[in-house]
């Protein structure tokens, strides 16, 4: 599982020597987040993403138990129980608002951890499990957002409910029985408020199953690394504890200084206005949109205005929509560039920076009304989505002529800077380290 | 040969796409979309500024009091404020017996002791504040086939909420007459009232707010139409956020400490790195 | 990490370095674990009592009905509150008690007003574990004291609601009320 050199864990006091034998949980904690887990010591920041991850699903967890502590899952008083929690409820405003804000923080910092696996082929064997269940992660994450979202039975909760639901009532011959079935009635009502209720609390522990699995995956080859070179010797690595568990430790204060700021100071810039008007069914507010988490899936599903021969344009957007993200999983093999990070592919690199601009398009046209010219923008940046993913990525990866790549990460640390003299440091923390990079 | 089932695949999503591209392009040429009145005459809401505005914001308590009053005299007529409760009001500066002798000042629903008949009973400071309809077919019934929406969370129901309430209530005028020579069937329609803050021009809500001295204020602060939308825009700023001053004087602190904690913790991390990274130095 | 810092820094720092070195990481992961015990804070302080609930206010009843031996049960913050008109009789048993041999010794002037002696008001909450005594509703036994008793394990209170019998620590609580006029009274 892990590298020779990983440090062994050692029980020092008798008690933890008993516990060793009885239930290793400081040995498991010690070999995956300790001084036992040997990492590439060439991780930049777009590392940090992973733990900043976990710690939101945490607060997400930590908040929603306590907020569904005040909510009541009723269509009649939903609305107003949420209200009761920003006015009467101590600290009411301060953990709702660190619920609503939280999940968009999820969002910000799970883009970054797949963009950044996208950058430095992170799916690439001998990780692609680590891949699937990350993108399985990422489908259970936009699920549960979407229900928590329906909770507060404002207006974009119940055309949320009903237009996303809808999405399954395009798939020919069982939709309309699906979608009511998903509903448990005609529309949105006590039965689905409450099913979503129930699986807005369960899912977040599915999730951090999948989690658990998710690092167990990584842990079995170890961390990739910017420069997407296995790791090959010691000097290779640093153990987690305490090089990496000092860098996310301040990035996790960083991070928890914007989050506060937004929570504080604009808890509200990220929502939409019409949620604070109570849910109803006779009137749909003049622009609904999904948070915008959703708007890049949104433009696409919106982006299919045509019937396209016998494929309606509703189910042709809605088979594109969940093929936009379907398609993630099967990026380790339509990516067989045999060199792992964007960093040494020229080609690939250009079509990424691409991508993310692209993607950027899509979640404002997706924010956009559903008019012109935000609907024609939309199909084109659809249109490079896809062909990234289905097109490009195959080809590129035939083609493309990669940069040479450091034999070492080692050499990738320290070899560049040729001007300077390398330490020779008798004291060398961790013994060998230093003493074969010289 | 799963790139090529890939490439199939991506040749199909794009096509269809390009296929509703020139679909759209198509029609936006023949057939392009009509220039509204809304889109035309529709107006951003006013600059205005209040004190509970910006990260050291706070309520201006006096101006809250005017406010109330305003929604007191005005508009509590037809618009609810169902999220209020009386005893909430101790927040504006108001003494407990105040606030009890506003409650006693309003009819709230409840029940005959006796007989056990719904039956009107003067309020008190736990009650919250009464809905002048019964429901919304008697609110349409009674405003020309418009529901007035409770004004509890109303400014944050709007983008630019505040900003939005004071636009709209010393927005009215005359509906312009370079509005009716492009859109002559534009006209605002019988019982409706022509405001370009409003999202499709034509209100209706009369104009509530009409002449100076619609209120006479206890502080004597001139009650202008202005001040008097004012006033009340920065009383519905607190009805839909009571919390706002403590989240803000919270935040500061919080942030403060972060601040110090991340500066340590990167000066811990520099430390602990220190002997990996001084090769590049 | 404090083991890190004192193997690496000999050769590199002198002196105090080690030392300053060493309180940046201890005030760093104090500062952490500062932050995790004030985030506790809103936490647990989220369950207590929410506004709307602190500010239940006062409960009026209206006592003239109640003619002398009766009772009736009202609601204040959501317990039953027993109002009892005691007759003479039951005034003069609780007074012949001797208050010294009781288990929470109270005179029933003391838990009474002046002038209205014959105005019994407690809570209807057992003061053992929270039942609600029987004896104010009618026909309803009032235990071997003429007072009340608690069905759940046995409390039995006398005409001044006095614990006399069973596990009961304490006597009905009299809660703060007063008499808003001779027929009316205002709880809390």
């Amino acid at each position: 599982m892990s590298f020779p050199w990983a440090q062994q864990y050692k029980p020092v006091n008798p008690f933890m020597r008993w516990m060793d034998e009885k239930l290793p949980l400081p040995r498991l904690v010690y070999n995956s987040l300790g001084a036992g887990y040997p990492v590439p010591r060439n991780l930049n920041y777009f590392w940090n993403f992973g733990i900043l991850a976990g710690l939101c699903l945490g607060l997400q967890i930590v908040t929603g138990i306590i907020l569904a502590m005040h909510y009541a899952a009723n269509a009649g008083v939903a609305f107003d129980s949420v209200e009761h929690i920003m006015r009467d409820v101590n600290w009411g405003w301060m953990l709702r608002y660190a619920h609503a804000n939280g999940a968009s923080a999820f969002f910000v910092v799970i883009y970054i951890h797949i963009f950044r696996g996208f950058f430095y082929g992170s799916y690439k064997a001998p990780r692609e499990m680590v891949w699937l269940l990350g993108v399985t992660i990422f489908l259970l994450m936009m699920a549960t957002a979407f229900m928590g979202y329906v909770l507060p039975w404002g207006q974009m909760s119940f055309w949320g409910a009903k237009v996303i639901t809808g999405l399954f009532s395009a798939i020919p011959l069982v939709g309309d029985p699906l979608q009511q079935w998903l509903l448990g009635g005609f529309a949105p009502d006590n039965a689905a408020l409450n099913r979503f209720f129930s699986l807005h609390y369960l899912l977040p522990f599915v999730i951090a199953g999948v989690v658990i699995l998710h690092i167990w995956a990584l842990h079995i080859p170890g961390s990739s690394n910017p420069t997407g070179v296995e790791v090959k010797s010691e000097s290779d690595t640093v153990p987690f504890y305490p090089y990496f568990v000092a860098k996310d430790g301040w990035a996790v204060g960083a991070f928890a200084f914007l989050y506060c700021l937004v929570l504080f100071f604009f808890p509200n810039s990220l929502g939409h206005p019409d949620n604070y008007i109570p849910a109803n069914p006779m009137s749909t507010p003049a622009h609904i949109v999904p948070e915008w988490y959703f708007w890049p899936f949104y433009a696409i599903l919106r982006a299919f205005t045509a019937d396209f021969f016998f494929i309606p344009a509703k189910l042709m957007g809605v088979l594109a929509m969940f093929s936009a993200i379907l398609v993630w999983f099967f990026m380790p093999w339509l990516d067989r560039s045999p060199v792992r990070s964007g960093a040494y592919r020229p080609l690939y690199r250009k079509f990424f920076w691409v991508l993310v601009l692209d993607a950027l398009v899509l979640g404002y046209c997706g924010g956009a009304p559903a008019a012109e010219p935000y609907v024609m923008i939309s199909q084109i940046a659809a249109i490079y989505y896809f062909a990234h993913f289905l097109i490009i990525v195959p080809i590129v990866s035939a083609i493309e002529r990669p940069d040479p790549l450091p034999t070492s990460i080692t050499e990738a640390v320290l070899g560049k800077d040729e001007n300077v003299p390398l330490m020779a440091s008798p004291t060398a923390p961790f013994p060998g380290t230093q003493h074969s990079n010289a | 040969m799963i790139r090529i089932i890939s490439i199939l695949v991506g040749l199909f999503f794009t096509v269809a796409l390009a296929w509703s591209f020139g679909n759209g392009a198509y029609q936006q040429i023949t057939e392009p979309p009509p220039v509204t009145a809304e889109h035309e005459f529709h107006r951003h809401p006013k600059e205005v500024h209040f004190a509970s505005d910006g990260a050291f914001g706070k309520f201006d308590r006096q101006q809250l009091q005017r406010g109330f009053q305003v929604y007191k005299e005005v508009c509590s007529a037809c618009h609810s404020l169902s999220h209020v409760a009386f005893r909430d009001l101790t927040q504006l500066g108001y003494s407990d017996p105040e606030v009890k002798a506003i409650a006693k000042g309003f009819q709230v629903p409840g029940i005959d002791p006796n007989t056990g008949e719904d039956a009107m009973r003067p309020g008190m400071p736990t009650d919250y504040f009464p809905k002048p309809f019964a429901n919304d077919i008697a609110a349409r019934a009674a405003n020309n086939n418009a529901v007035p929406p409770d004004l509890s969370l109303m400014t944050k129901a709007r983008h630019d909420g505040p900003a939005y309430v004071y636009s709209l209530l010393t927005g009215y005028q005359a509906q312009p007459a370079a509005l009716l020579k492009e859109f002559p069937d534009a006209k605002t329609p019988n019982g409706l009232h022509y405001n370009p803050y409003f999202a499709n021009l034509n209100l209706a809500m009369p104009p509530p707010l009409t002449s100076t001295g619609q209120v006479s204020y206890g502080d004597g602060t001139k009650a202008t139409v202005d001040q008097m939308a004012k006033d009340v825009s920065a009383f519905l700023v607190w009805t839909a956020e009571p919390k706002l001053e403590k989240r803000k004087q919270t935040g500061w602190p919080v942030l403060g400490f972060l601040l110090f904690a991340t500066i340590l913790g990167y000066m811990s991390y520099k430390n602990i790195w220190y002997e990996k990274k001084k090769h590049k130095a | 990490m404090a083991e890190q810092a004192v193997t690496d820094s000999p050769d590199h720092v002198a002196g105090d370095g080690v030392r300053r070195r060493d309180f940046i990481n201890i005030a760093a992961v104090s500062a952490a674990g500062v932050a995790g015990v004030s985030i506790l804070y809103p936490l647990i302080s989220q369950m207590s009592a929410s506004a709307d609930v602190l500010a239940a206010s006062s409960t009026e009843i209206d006592i003239s009905a109640i003619k002398p031996g009766q009772a009736i049960k009202g609601v204040f913050r959501k317990q039953p509150v027993f109002i009892r008109n005691l007759t003479p009789k039951e005034i003069s048993e609780a007074n012949a008690v001797s208050v010294s041999s009781l288990r929470d010794p109270q005179t029933l002037a003391e838990r009474t007003k002046e002038g209205k002696e014959n105005w019994l008001i407690t809570m209807g909450v057992c003061t053992h574990l929270g039942c609600v005594p029987l004896g104010a509703g009618e026909g309803e036994t009032k235990g071997e004291f003429g007072g009340y008793f608690c069905p759940c394990h046995g409390s039995t209170y006398d005409t001044a609601a006095r614990i006399r019998k069973g596990p009961a620590p304490k006597n009905l609580e009299v809660p703060k009320y007063e008499f808003s006029s001779d027929t009316v009274v205002k709880i809390g």
